[in-house]
């Protein structure tokens, strides 16, 4: 095959879809800055554990986030007094995240609508 | 795109993100052992929560990789080994292209170094030269030049300068040489400094003959005195007379006319005793050029208004000698629009021929490239069918045509470069320096590397379309080929072009060979069969006055004394050689005020001995021959040409007996018409010419004209030699040139041989590209419908209608691009005519040699393909699929 055999790197992690994990990112990074270890604790805690995440994947998200400057990162310390590099949500960033949110809402309503053909959402 | 800084910040980030990752695990097994575990176990748990560090590690840098770059790459690679699958067509594309972009290098070279690069001296911009507003000449007499130098206001300073024949002899070996004369502040004005020793300045000027000084050339130096740095105060003589070399020039400094290359520089001053001219004459032209540069601030206009001003004062005071005194202001380099003109023009319509072949080049390979990406169309819907964007493919198939064309342009530019060189070496004039500096520079690179690549996006644009409308549902469905009989429309008007532009191309190289040729063999007035010439100066050796005749009368006894000569003519000049252009004003005999503007014309004038017409073949055609007894103490006769007759008495049988005034006052009687013939070039119109018993108008300059008997046989091998011997046995120091009678005429022929080279060269290259371009479709069009040829076949179709199905097409686009370029092509030789003798399109031969060549070009093209298509066997081909 002539195409080159290229990682499929939209694809942060197998189970969730195209992104998810980046529009999750964006969101607890609305909520407050932070870094990566403490993201992945928030977004696990969040989601009661139900997203098992692989702690590694965020990065690579993160890295696409930081080159769309839709985040904006800084080494600083913690409050735990730790060297940490924080990262913060842009005002692009925010923008996106809303028309990912709306998107995101638009497709789940045509999910749920297949999948449970009896009920309304809107209801 | 940010790119550039971002391949500088990429290792910073890189490290960050390494960083970043070794502080989350850490954190985490930090976290970890506070909940109870070991450390051991406490650093295999972070590790596994947090998966493959090195593939995300990586991952995560994809993010910054330069994306383009990469698949760029990628891009290449897939191109490469694509293109080494088909050799055969990737060597004919390159060799194609090689052709097409080295012919565009060597033209645009040459052109970049006639006219566009500047003449190689300090602060070139604002030199310029005077040239006669009413002539493409700028021909002065010295008091007009002294006149215009002192009182100018417009250039820093005005210099001239003529060109100058003279022996040179430096102790050894006496050789004739050419130089320039010049204004004692010529190479002060023109800012360059010596190599070697001093220049004259103005101050060594104290009137005529007052400054022997001698400035050699730097070749001129190099080759005649092997870098001998003691030459410099050395004392040599020209035309027997002494000079002292006082320097030698810089290296790249070859005067100011670019195909000059003189080997010396002598003060103006000296002329007289050079070259026979009286300085103080001001109806004389003495000086070639003048040139000078322009002050800050003065613009042309202000400094032709100033110098036209001091014209016409010139001509109110001196009404007998200065006629219409206007100027413009041209280049020197090419002595204005004398040479520039015809020179812009033979190079511009060179350019366009050669972008021509370039644009031909360009449709054969496009329409290569349209049949390939057809032949392929497979393998592209089987990609678009997988997912890849139609971009990404029309990516690799551009990226396939910027390799073929890089590699072409740079084949093509490693040739043009190596036949430059040889151009730069050339001496096409034998007797006569010339100078061509035609070495590339980093322009000429520039410019083939930016043809090669618009060239191969142009022919890599070809198959875009298709690409964009392949729809990979029915190509796959329908299997190879089924669609492609409707495409090939922009392929034929492709094809179509590329041909008639290469029948244009042979066509204007047919008539440029067939004139040259034709012109070879015309009769100009003279013979040049078994003739020789003896060339040389009497005053190199020091003859003068009444010795010359007499020493010219023993030379013209020797040569006849030598076996198988027939008969033996002395001139002083001959019809078309470098330094046979003489002209003078004459006057009607009723005319008794000779100032120029009364003169009934400029005269070309020889002057030859009774014996020079017989010698050299010249018919007289009424009147009588010269004699011995026509000299000085004779009244003056002329034997005069028809132009000359027709022009200043109605006829010939007016002109035989009738008076004629020359400017001096002398009365010359015409005693006999000769033919006319073509004297300074062979495109010329007839021209009026006299020629003068050299006994009453002696010359030292002599050309012994030395005609063979035909049947002469073996002597005539030895001619030049016994020749060459009996000069040196009369004066062994004196320098003699001896040549065959067409030896001189290759001045004369340099133009027309050049502009048919050079049209030949491209009218080859023409042919060899329709003969691919014609080959390819042939091939092409054969294998798309083997399988219909084979079911064709097998029903019974007989070979012609198998070759008519096949080559049907090719050969009728064939048929109508001819045409076409045949027609563009006759209308294109009229300009030819201007500079090729006799090339006239309405001629049978070029017009049945074009048919015939287009013939043979389609035959030797569809023979490969038609052959193919003669050997389809159908059952091979059936059982296929």
């Amino acid at each position: 095959m002539p195409e080159v055999n290229r990682p499929m790197t939209d694809n942060a992690s197998r189970d969730l879809f195209p992104g998810a994990l980046e529009m999750m990112i964006l969101e607890s990074l609305r909520r407050q800055p932070a870094h990566g270890y403490a993201l992945v604790q928030h977004i696990q805690q969040r989601s009661n554990n139900l997203l098992q995440v692989e702690e590694g994947s965020l990065y690579p998200a993160l890295q696409r986030l930081l080159k769309a400057k839709l985040v904006k990162a800084e080494w600083g310390v913690s409050t735990t007094n730790r060297r940490v590099r924080t990262y913060q949500i842009t005002a692009s960033g925010l923008r996106h995240l809303e028309q990912q949110i709306s998107s995101f809402e638009r497709m789940f309503e045509g999910i749920a609508l297949v999948l449970n053909p009896g009920k309304s959402p809107a209801n | 795109m940010n790119w550039l800084p971002q391949i500088f910040r990429r290792r910073k980030l890189y490290d960050d993100l390494s960083e970043e990752i070794r502080l989350h695990i850490e954190e985490r097994v930090e976290q970890l052992i506070r909940e109870g575990m070991s450390p051991k176990e406490a650093a295999q748990v972070a590790r596994r929560a947090f998966g493959n560090r090195t593939l995300l590690e990586e991952r995560s840098r994809e993010v910054w990789q330069w994306p383009t770059l990469e698949s760029m790459c990628a891009d290449v690679r897939f191109a490469w080994r694509q293109l080494r699958r088909s050799p055969g067509f990737t060597v004919a594309a390159i060799v194609t292209l090689a052709l097409a972009i080295g012919a565009n290098a060597v033209v645009f070279s040459v052109m970049n170094a006639f006219i566009l690069r500047p003449l190689n001296v300090p602060d070139p911009e604002s030199l310029y030269a005077l040239q006669h507003g009413d002539a493409a000449s700028g021909y002065l007499s010295y008091p007009n030049y002294l006149d215009l130098r002192d009182r100018n206001r417009s250039f820093t300073d005005l210099a001239a300068y003529n060109a100058v024949m003279a022996g040179i002899d430096s102790g050894d070996k006496p050789s004739i040489e050419w130089g320039e004369d010049t204004s004692g502040n010529y190479l002060d004005a023109l800012g360059i400094q010596p190599f070697l020793g001093r220049f004259f300045h103005a101050s060594d000027e104290h009137g005529p003959n007052s400054a022997p000084y001698i400035v050699l050339s730097y070749s001129f130096w190099h080759t005649h005195f092997q870098d001998d740095r003691s030459v410099v105060g050395r004392v040599v003589r020209l035309n027997g007379h002494p000079f002292t070399v006082i320097g030698v020039g810089p290296p790249q400094f070859h005067g100011t006319l670019l195909f000059f290359n003189p080997a010396f520089f002598v003060p103006m001053v000296e002329r007289p005793l050079l070259a026979g001219a009286d300085l103080n004459a001001r109806g004389e032209d003495t000086v070639f050029e003048t040139l000078g540069h322009l002050k800050p601030g003065v613009t042309q206009e202000q400094a032709v208004a100033d110098l036209n001003s001091i014209g016409a004062g010139l001509q109110k005071v001196y009404p007998k000698d200065v006629s219409k005194l206007t100027f413009v202001l041209r280049r020197p380099s090419l002595y204005g629009d004398y040479l520039g003109r015809p020179v812009r023009a033979f190079m511009a319509g060179l350019m366009l021929l050669t972008g021509l072949i370039l644009l031909a080049a360009c449709a054969n390979l496009g329409s290569l490239f349209a049949a390939r990406a057809a032949d392929r169309s497979r393998e592209v819907a089987l990609r678009l069918a997988l997912g890849s964007s139609r971009k990404r493919i029309l990516r690799g198939l551009f990226t396939e045509a910027i390799l073929i064309s890089l590699a072409g342009g740079g084949v093509g530019l490693l040739g043009s470069v190596a036949l430059l060189r040889a151009l730069s070496a050339w001496q096409p004039i034998p007797s006569f320096p010339i100078h061509l500096e035609v070495n590339p520079d980093a322009k000429v690179y520039a410019v083939a590397v930016l043809l090669a690549l618009a060239s191969g996006l142009l022919f890599g644009a070809v198959p875009v379309r298709q690409v964009l409308r392949t729809n990979p549902y029915e190509v796959v469905k329908a299997g190879n080929g089924a669609s492609a009989g409707k495409r090939l429309g922009a392929r034929d008007v492709l094809l179509v072009v590329q041909i008639a532009i290469c029948a244009v191309l042979v066509t204007s190289s047919l008539v440029a060979v067939r004139g040259l040729m034709r012109s070879l063999h015309a009769h100009f007035g003279f013979d040049i069969e078994n003739i020789m010439l003896a060339e040389t100066d009497l005053s190199a050796a020091g003859y003068k006055d009444d010795r010359a005749p007499a020493m010219q009368k023993r030379m013209i006894e020797a040569m006849r004394a030598l076996p198988g000569v027939e008969s033996v003519g002395l001139a002083d000049a001959l019809p078309l050689s470098v330094n046979g252009d003489f002209d003078q004003p004459v006057f009607a005999d009723q005319v008794s005020d000779l100032r120029t503007s009364n003169a009934a014309g400029d005269v070309r004038t020889y002057d030859v001995s009774p014996e020079y017409f017989h010698a050299s073949g010249t018919a007289l055609l009424s009147g009588r021959m010269f004699t011995a007894q026509d000299d000085k103490s004779s009244p003056r006769v002329a034997i005069v040409n028809q132009e000359f007759a027709r022009k200043l008495f109605g006829s010939a049988t007016a002109a035989i007996g009738g008076m004629y005034k020359l400017k001096d006052g002398a009365r010359i009687q015409v005693v006999g018409i000769a033919e006319d013939g073509k004297y300074s070039s062979l495109t010329e119109d007839p021209m009026p010419t006299m020629f003068f018993p050299i006994l009453q108008t002696p010359s030292t300059s002599t050309i012994l004209i030395v005609r063979m008997r035909s049947s002469a046989g073996e002597a005539s091998y030895n001619l030049a030699a016994s020749m060459r011997n009996a000069l040196k046995d009369l004066d062994a120091g004196l320098p003699v040139t001896i040549e065959t009678r067409d030896k001189p005429l290759d001045s004369t022929l340099f133009g027309p041989r050049i502009a048919t080279i050079a049209l030949g060269v491209l009218g080859m290259m023409g042919a060899m590209l329709s003969i691919t371009g014609i080959f390819g479709m042939a091939a092409y069009s054969v294998s798309k419908r083997l399988k219909e040829l084979g079911i064709r076949v097998a029903l019974g179709a007989q070979r012609k209608q198998v070759l008519q199905a096949a080559l049907g097409r090719p050969l009728r686009l064939l048929a109508i691009g001819s045409a076409a370029g045949l027609i563009l092509g006759l209308l294109a030789t009229r300009v030819l005519a201007f500079i090729v003798y006799q090339a006239t399109p309405r001629d049978p031969l070029v017009l049945a040699g074009v048919l015939i060549a287009m013939a043979l070009l389609g035959l030797v093209a569809t023979w490969i393909p038609a052959r193919r298509a003669l050997l389809v066997n159908p059952i091979i081909l059936l059982r296929e699929d």
